[in-house]
């Protein structure tokens, strides 16, 4: 993986520095609350319903050993003993005390890790594919530019007081894992008639209140002017995106206001400007890109009968590895997950001990590194077959092999009403709640691949609209319901859900989802998905076994 | 009134004209819209020539007049405003203004850093600011990672490549 040099050690450092500072001029009374603001939420420091939430960025999703263990040490120091994996492929920890932060971003970057730009209005984290540079649908990895776009994005002295949060993400691979389509921008490495490797722009995505899929605006992109092409977007977003009012100041308004061929025309006019002075070099393309291609694969046969007897023998070990390993681009090996989403528990959270333990199978398997999914899950990439049943007893152990990623219960939740201020309703009970359907595996296979998205409130953290099933949370007259939509997807047939009809009480809501996926047992053909069933036979089938019961 | 300018705290004397002030002996400073309804009657006080822009107004609305300015001053209010910066960077780069650009307003010391890199090499504070204490923004970081008026390359390309 990418290893500082002394520039961004000494950039970590010195904002480190600058923050601790700041901190005490808001503590000493020299800095106002108003004015503070903006300045800890571009450090990723949120003030909720408890305590502040300190976010730290995890860029496109990597992770070293050697970080997994401070994280452990942040958790265990200064929290209560876990962090809390998000959907964007960061970590949060949700009880730090104000007065120590600088003490945990000083802990950050010995490890060459920050929060900085992790919230405000400034451009966030860049997030990738979970499985970049192992996939077999790869054209190219993805992470090189994402590292090159952290670059270029940190500390950008024009884009720090955007009129809005700015998300990118990048993939490059065929299959979409990566959200990009609700991306403010998503960028997708492909290649053009003539053989060369560039992306496809788009612009506009984003969840949130407004959920909306991002629009082409640039079908081929050289990657020379990936930089400049990407600052021509931020500066006309930066001059003209709205201003007046925070719920239409993303870009994706901006872009549907205007529309897709204006805007378009706007930057194309800006990126005239700066083009050629912009031009990223090969040679910083290699610099960077030579960082993640340091795996010593070992040659190994494609199948392994060690590996074909144990899955036989062992019933519980074998619906681990068909659940939550995918294959690897490279013979031998596979792509292991770890579920964060053990029934019963907060989705996305993990345990100092945990953690550590963690870090050690990582030493021990898979190159001393790990990802974190936007589906709030851990990938070990790099995994040789013969160590799967070792490894899977490790995980299981620490509890982190519930053969569920894809399922019915591997879902995305948002912190919700428990420790989130804006919530109208909890999430992560209702979570549980539908978790407690599957006592038995069985069934939850049978249903296989589904999303199900849950958000506390229509802010959309729990990316409800882009899940196959979407839960939203909210008030009615001081009471939590949820509003059901079915056949949304952030994958490369995204779509947002539509909603299934009138909202429903709390009590309610594992029933409802049962009932919905009981329709689709009933109705699927063959081996249809719950989304291609939704998608054929529309929602009326779903609202009459929903609603026909009242 | 003491202010920043170019890394060092300096005596300065521009008054920051109403609509209809009556023009004053010395430098002044005017909004936008005076400025192009009484260009004339302005250039002709011979007095080097200041106009002031709100974070709506567009740069390019100056294009033509730029020459005839000795100074742009950039009103930032609310600080959080960051059309500031592109106007800013606007100014320099793409329109080549080379005289004094200003901060003015809300803007507090943690901006300073960006606001100089893009160009802005004077900044006027509220009464009783210390600006002893302001002239610590720009000590935070010697490290940038993007090219600037302050830094013609970007770090891609000053890092020695192996
Ligand atoms: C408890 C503290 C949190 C607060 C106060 C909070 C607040 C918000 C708000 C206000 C928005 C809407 C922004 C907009 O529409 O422009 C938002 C969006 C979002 N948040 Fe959170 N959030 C919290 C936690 C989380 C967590 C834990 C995650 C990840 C699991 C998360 C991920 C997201 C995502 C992915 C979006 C939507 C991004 C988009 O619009 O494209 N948030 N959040
Ligand atoms: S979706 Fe709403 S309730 Fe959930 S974390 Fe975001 S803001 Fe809070």
């Amino acid at each position: 993986m990418y290893q500082y040099d002394h520039y961004d050690q000494t950039l970590v450092n010195q904002r480190a520095q600058q923050f601790r500072d700041q901190t005490r001029r808001f503590l000493e009374g020299e800095l106002t609350e108003d004015q503070y603001r903006p300045l800890r939420l571009m450090n990723g420091l949120y003030i909720q319903r408890h305590a502040p939430m300190l976010r730290v960025a995890i860029p496109y999703g990597l992770l070293s050993s050697i970080q997994m263990r401070t994280l452990a040490h942040i958790a265990r120091t200064y929290d209560q003993g876990y962090g809390h994996f998000t959907t964007r492929q960061n970590i949060q920890y949700n009880w730090p005390k104000l007065e120590e932060v600088p003490d945990i971003l000083d802990d950050l970057a010995k490890v060459q890790m920050h929060a900085i730009q992790t919230s405000g209005n400034c451009i966030r984290n860049t997030t990738s594919d979970h499985l970049a540079g192992v996939a077999a649908d790869e054209l190219e990895d993805p992470r090189p530019y994402c590292e090159i776009i952290r670059q270029w994005s940190t500390l950008h002295p024009e884009f720090a007081f955007l009129p809005r949060k700015f998300k990118i993400a990048v993939s490059g691979a065929q299959r979409d894992r990566a959200a990009t389509q609700v991306h403010d921008i998503g960028l997708q490495l492909i290649k053009n008639a003539r053989g060369e490797v560039g992306f496809e722009v788009l612009v506009g995505g984003g969840l949130g209140r407004t959920p909306i899929i991002g629009v082409v605006i640039r079908d081929f992109l050289p990657k020379e002017d990936l930089l400049s092409y990407l600052e021509a977007i931020l500066r006309v977003y930066n001059q003209w995106g709205r201003r007046d009012n925070k719920y239409k100041a993303r870009i994706k308004i901006l872009v549907k206001e205007t529309g897709i061929a204006s805007f378009a025309q706007w930057v194309e006019k800006e990126w005239a400007t700066i083009r050629d002075g912009m031009r990223l070099d090969q040679a910083e393309i290699d610099r960077v890109s030579a960082f993640f291609k340091t795996r010593q694969y070992l040659s190994l046969p494609e199948v392994d009968p060690a590996l074909e007897e144990q899955i036989a023998r062992n019933q519980a070990f074998a619906a681990w590895v068909r659940r939550n390993t995918v294959t690897h681009k490279m013979k031998g090996y596979r792509a292991v997950f770890l579920s964060l989403k053990p029934h019963g528990q907060p989705p996305g959270d993990m345990t100092d001990t945990q953690m550590n333990a963690v870090a050690d199978l990582m030493d021990r398997f898979s190159f001393g590194e790990i990802r974190v999914t936007h589906t709030q899950n851990l990938v070990m990439a790099d995994v040789e077959q013969q160590h799967l049943l070792d490894l899977w007893q490790a995980l299981d152990h620490l509890g982190l092999a519930t053969p569920n990623v894809g399922t019915a219960t591997d879902m995305i939740t948002c912190p919700g009403l428990d420790f989130c201020s804006l919530a109208n309703a909890a999430s992560i009970s209702i979570a549980t709640g539908i978790q407690s359907l599957f006592d038995d595996l069985d069934y939850l296979y049978d249903l296989g691949d589904i999303r199900i998205n849950i958000s506390g409130c229509m802010n959309g953290c729990g990316h409800h609209t882009v899940g196959h099933i979407g839960i939203l949370g909210v008030d009615k007259k001081g009471e939590e319901w949820y509003q059901i939509t079915l056949g949304g997807s952030s994958s490369n047939d995204a779509s947002l859900g539509e909603r299934l009809g009138p909202s429903v009480a709390k009590i309610e809501v594992t029933q409802t989802i049962e009932h919905i996926l009981l329709t689709y047992r009933d109705l699927r053909e063959g081996e249809e998905t719950f989304l291609d069933t939704v998608r054929r036979i529309g929602m009326e089938p779903f609202q009459e076994r929903v609603y026909g019961h009242h | 009134m003491d202010i920043i300018k170019d890394g060092r705290i300096q005596a300065d004397t521009l008054t920051h004209l109403d609509q209809d002030a009556a023009l004053p002996k010395g430098a002044f400073s005017v909004s936008l819209t005076r400025w192009q309804s009484e260009k004339s009657a302005l250039l002709a006080t011979g007095q080097p020539l200041a106009v002031r822009l709100l974070p709506a107004e567009i740069v390019d609305d100056l294009g033509e007049d730029l020459p005839l300015l000795s100074m742009v001053v950039l009103e930032m209010n609310p600080f959080t405003d960051g059309r500031s910066f592109t106007q800013i960077r606007s100014l320099r780069e793409r329109l080549g203004f080379r005289g004094e650009i200003r901060v003015l307003g809300d803007f507090i010391r943690d901006q300073m850093f960006f606001l100089h890199r893009l160009g802005a090499n004077a900044f006027e504070f509220a009464p009783g600011t210390d600006l002893k204490d302001r002239l610590k923004a720009f000590e935070e970081f010697t490290v940038t990672y993007q090219a600037a008026s302050d830094q013609p390359q970007p770090l891609f390309r000053r890092r020695a490549h192996p």
